[in-house]
């Protein structure tokens, strides 16, 4: 067979979840300094120390899983930059969040190769089963539902990630036994 | 479409029809009976079959032999040796001259089952990516010995150069000449990139490339840095792909390891330093400028051009960016010459082209094949079909800043000059396949959704001009549209077009510029009757409700 399917398993999403919403100042400090002694060595110039900025905001964000108001003020001062800047940086990037989310970040894909196999139903069926709408955290702090580009799985759509996990042929009735896999 | 062995088309362009192709394709129906195989072969009339010195033309798939000139009294011979017998009838086929179009792959197939040609992919698949020692025993890093040992920096960039070889991001822009263009520059520093932020909607051959055969990038960046004179290189991949990274990651230290990367490579004295850049989720990115903007730390916003960055690239010194798959091809063509590399494909879009197959077909996923084949060849043959036996009704080409292609127009070659004629773009290689079901309102909504929220928001017209035009495509899509949205969806298509800054503003109307061209009739619809002809649409009557 000279058409070969993608296969899903063994491919990670960047987004690790969240452990808990609220940081210490101690706390938020000391992910800021190990990013940034992570990627020190990295920097093919010490004065160009803002080219490693955002995997350095990227290290933060999955540390802390979201990036809190302290996390902007500790790494402007390690790297000598403006808070207005590392902000205008970090809300420009899906991947860096400034809100906290749920325990569980549910990404579904909006794209057109998922949208036209059936996607619109699983959306639909999504948003019921968790009763949230696009960019919604639960009251709970459990769950987050968001929308997605394309994430180049297209082979296998309509596509939902929950968390590290990435679900391929999706049908709405199979959502909730989806959900159901996370406490 | 019901799954059949064998598939007959005949030309009936109007030159064919004069010489009597409607009697032809009334005697093949005929003979199929006769001999009893009207479940096993579908005939099909096809207005252009792509040339016309031998009409009228008879073209049996899988095998892809052309017929020609057909005369009603040939066809039983051709009936019976090639659909009864299974034989290729010979003494019909057409001259084998002015290889164009979709014949141009019949010498890489021989008139055998179809097949793929893989060039980049060779080794996906084949080897373990994690062991460059696999690499190696399958002439891994050989053109890059070559070139060291061998060839001058002009004579690489002359070879790829006569390759004919095109950038495979979507542009087509021939790969010497940019790299002609970073060679010349007279600066002491220069910087080669990989763009492998592959974010278009659809696609995820890069991807592939990278997972299932990592080291191929990094011999073919050693060599384009050789070629222009460059010492460091970037490979910026996107955010999500956290497995083609993490092979990259491993790939790169072996390469350092046995000196195919760092300092006196191959003992030539050329030095080259190879980072991995992590993307954090933005398609704009995937714009050369703002991937460089993302590298240096920034918003990846894109900067206006001129200055190319070709001039003024990453940290303002001369840098040359390529495509995942535009770079694999490099070391194939080095090791076998720029001669071997143009027997595939067509004369001006030369080598293969990956495809992703998407949508409401039987198969998905990726095919490596000759540039120039055509939809239907792709739909019939690697995609085995529509889904369920449904009725092919559009293709959606190259990601979502690509065309929106009608049925009619699946017999045209896909190749870089076939398109650009037909006005319709071969982007980056998606084909999101389409049925009857799919509405084109629901589908350019959906598309345009995507850039609102893509759109850097730099400049105005972008910025405005996506967020307006969903607007109006959600209005149609819920039974609120008015006659008027039409002209004003053609005003913001050509403001998005004139006025952006960069090439995501630039395509992100191209999908409603063919909407109102091929399927007006359909948007109307929405309009006058509030009625969506698909039945894909919510029309609740309310407009802003998803």
């Amino acid at each position: 067979m000279s058409v070969e399917t993608t296969e899903v398993e063994g491919i990670e999403p960047a987004v690790v979840h969240p452990p808990r919403h609220a940081w210490s100042e101690e706390e938020v400090r000391a992910a800021v300094q190990a990013a940034i002694a992570r990627r020190a060595g990295a920097a093919s110039d010490p004065l160009q120390m803002r080219e490693e900025l955002i995997p350095i905001l990227s290290d933060i964000n999955q540390t802390l899983g979201y990036l809190p108001p302290e996390a902007f003020v500790e790494v402007g001062k390690q790297l000598r930059m403006p808070v207005s800047q590392l902000f205008s940086v970090a809300s420009f990037y899906q991947m860096l969040s400034t809100k906290p989310r749920g325990r569980h970040v549910v990404q579904f894909c909006e794209s057109a190769p998922c949208h036209v196999v059936g996607g619109r139903q699983v959306w639909a069926a999504l948003q019921e089963a968790l009763k949230l709408g696009p960019g919604e955290t639960s009251p709970d702090g459990k769950w987050t539902l968001q929308t997605t580009s394309c994430i180049g799985i297209c082979a296998v759509g309509p596509v939902l990630i929950v968390d590290a996990d990435i679900y391929g042929n999706v049908t709405p009735a199979q959502v909730t036994e989806i959900l159901a896999k996370y406490r | 479409m019901k799954a059949v062995r064998s598939l007959v088309l005949v030309s009936n362009d109007p030159d064919s029809v004069a010489r009597g192709a409607q009697e032809v394709y009334r005697r093949i129906q005929e003979e199929v009976k006769a001999f009893g195989l009207q479940d096993e072969v579908a005939v099909t009339m096809v207005a252009d079959i792509g040339r016309h010195d031998a009409v009228p033309m008879v073209m049996v798939y899988p095998e892809a032999v052309v017929y020609g000139p057909i005369r009603p009294d040939d066809v039983k011979t051709l009936v019976e040796e090639h659909l009864y017998k299974g034989r290729i009838a010979p003494g019909l086929m057409a001259p084998t001259r002015e290889l164009t179009g979709r014949i141009a792959w019949l010498s890489a197939r021989k008139g055998t089952l179809p097949a793929e040609q893989r060039i980049v992919l060779e080794r996906a698949g084949v080897i373990d990516p994690e062991d460059i020692e696999d690499y190696i025993a399958h002439e891994g890093y050989v053109a890059l010995g070559k070139a060291l040992t061998e060839m001058q920096p002009a004579d690489v960039i002359e070879e790829i150069a006569r390759s004919g070889l095109r950038g495979r991001g979507g542009a087509g822009f021939p790969t010497g000449t940019k790299m002609k263009m970073v060679a010349r520059e007279q600066h002491p520093k220069k910087y080669v990139i990989c763009n492998a932020d592959e974010s278009e909607p659809g696609t995820f051959k890069d991807r592939l490339i990278l997972e299932g055969d990592p080291h191929s990038i990094i011999e073919a960046m050693v060599l384009a840095a050789y070629a222009v004179g460059a010492d460091e290189g970037f490979v910026y991949v996107r955010g999500e792909y956290v497995l083609a990274q993490a092979r990259l990651k491993k790939a790169i230290a072996q390469a350092e390891e046995m000196g195919f990367l760092g300092q006196d490579i191959f003992g030539s004295g050329f030095n080259f330093k190879l980072h991995i850049h992590s993307g954090a989720g933005a398609y704009v990115c995937g714009e050369e400028t703002a991937l460089i903007e993302s590298i240096e730390g920034k918003r990846g916003e894109p900067r206006p051009r001129p200055p190319y960055p070709t001039q003024v690239g990453l940290w303002g010194k001369p840098t040359l960016v390529n495509n995942v798959e535009t770079l694999a091809n490099l070391p194939p063509i080095i090791r076998n010459g720029a001669s071997w590399f143009k027997q595939f494909g067509t004369p001006n879009s030369t080598g293969t082209k990956v495809y992703t197959i998407l949508g409401n077909v039987n198969m998905t996923g990726l095919v490596e094949v000759p540039m120039g084949i055509t939809l239907r060849e792709v739909i019939s043959i690697y995609a085995k079909g529509m889904r369920d036996g449904r009725t092919f009704k559009l293709a959606q080409t190259g990601g979502s800043s690509g065309s929106i292609i009608p049925a009619a127009l699946q017999d045209t070659p896909m190749d870089f000059d076939s398109y650009a004629k037909a006005g319709v773009s071969l982007g980056s290689g998606a084909l999101l396949i389409c049925d009857e079901d799919t509405c084109v309102v629901d589908l350019a909504k959906v598309l345009m959704n995507f850039f609102r929220s893509e759109s850097c928001g730099r400049c105005g017209p972008c910025r405005i001009g996506t967020e307006r035009a969903h607007q109006i495509l959600d209005a149609m899509s819920q039974g609120v549209g008015k006659l008027s949205d039409l002209n004003d969806l053609e005003m913001l298509a050509n403001g998005l077009n004139q006025f952006s800054n960069c090439g995501l503003g630039q395509t992100a109307a191209v999908p409603i510029r063919d909407m109102l061209r091929h399927f007006r009739a359909e948007v109307e619809a929405h309009i006058k009757l509030k009625v969506c002809p698909a039945g894909a649409c919510a029309m609740s009557g309310i407009a802003g409700r998803h």
